[in-house]
């Protein structure tokens, strides 16, 4: 199918883009759409792990952002504040989706048992050398979509997307320590995912 | 990081600061304990390498792209139709 396209020099940089999106310019909405909407995409796919879903999620993001562009206030990136409403018009479906009885909140407890790392055989891939193979992608996605989706989010913005610590939190509307929690309980828990497929020689240690 | 000959307790203190360690956001100090504890613990050395190469995995990762079908429909629903066009 034939690509869109759309001139994105209209607006010098991004505060002319603003100030047109702010005076109600639709031809702006059509260039932020263009410029943000496949990373938008991006984050609503990973979260949702169904195409349809994300782009119900992203249909929903942009209209709310397009109808309600007086409420960005310009402290952060327009990219931020996009991720901000993708994020929680994904996370808003998942419970729609989900029993009402089951939280999307990351597992509260007070024993730190369930970080303990139990797989301890070394990896010898190296990352930095070689490439993903197809095989390896689909497993890193599938061990995405094993978490629990507050994880999922912090760690899809921080760790894929390339946010700042400080951006994936305004855009989850948590702190920034807050944030660094749930990345770290996202990491060790694919470490423990993958070590599954990556391990030369898998031990399992009980705690 | 549990069947060790040393302070098993120890193991449990470092883990919750092996993100920062790995991102470089960890006060010196405390990467100084964390390489200490790292020559001594096998383990944890697998661990925190592990950790790190789990990061690297997914930076490498390529987002799908979103399909030009699934973009037309995007702008067709938020009737920006007309400021697009087709290559």
């Amino acid at each position: 199918m034939a690509g869109l396209t759309i001139d994105l020099n209209i607006y010098g940089d991004e505060a002319a883009l603003i100030d047109a999106l702010l005076m109600g310019d639709k031809h702006a909405c059509a260039c932020m759409v263009k410029q943000h909407g496949s990373q938008m995409y991006a984050v609503a796919l990973r979260i949702m792990g169904d195409a349809d879903e994300a782009e119900e999620v992203v249909q929903d993001a942009f209209i709310s952002a397009c109808g309600k562009m007086t409420s960005f206030e310009g402290r952060s990136k327009l990219s931020t504040w996009l991720y901000r409403i993708t994020t929680n018009a994904a996370l808003m479906r998942l419970r729609k989706r989900r029993d009402d009885t089951v939280s999307l909140d990351e597992p509260q407890t007070t024993d730190e048992g369930d970080l303990l790392p139990r797989q301890l055989g070394d990896w010898t891939i190296d990352p930095s050398r070689q490439a993903l193979s197809q095989e390896l992608r689909q497993v890193l996605e599938a061990a995405v979509e094993t978490l629990p989706p507050s994880l999922r989010a912090a760690f899809i913005l921080r760790d894929i997307q390339g946010l700042s610590t400080q951006e994936a939190a305004e855009a989850l509307d948590i702190t920034e320590s807050a944030l660094k929690v749930r990345l770290h309980r996202a990491r060790l828990a694919l470490r423990e995912r993958l070590a599954g497929y990556l391990a030369d020689q898998p031990q399992e240690i009980a705690v | 990081m549990s069947t060790h000959d040393h302070d098993h307790g120890e193991c449990r203190k470092l883990l919750k600061d092996l993100s920062d360690y790995v991102d470089g956001d960890l006060d010196e100090m405390l990467c100084v304990e964390i390489e200490r504890h790292m020559d001594e613990c096998d383990n944890c050395r697998v661990v925190v390498d592990t950790l790190r190469k789990t990061v690297l995995l997914y930076h490498d990762l390529p987002a799908e792209p979103m399909p030009a079908e699934v973009e037309a429909r995007l702008f067709r629903c938020l009737d920006l139709e007309a400021f697009v066009g087709v290559s």
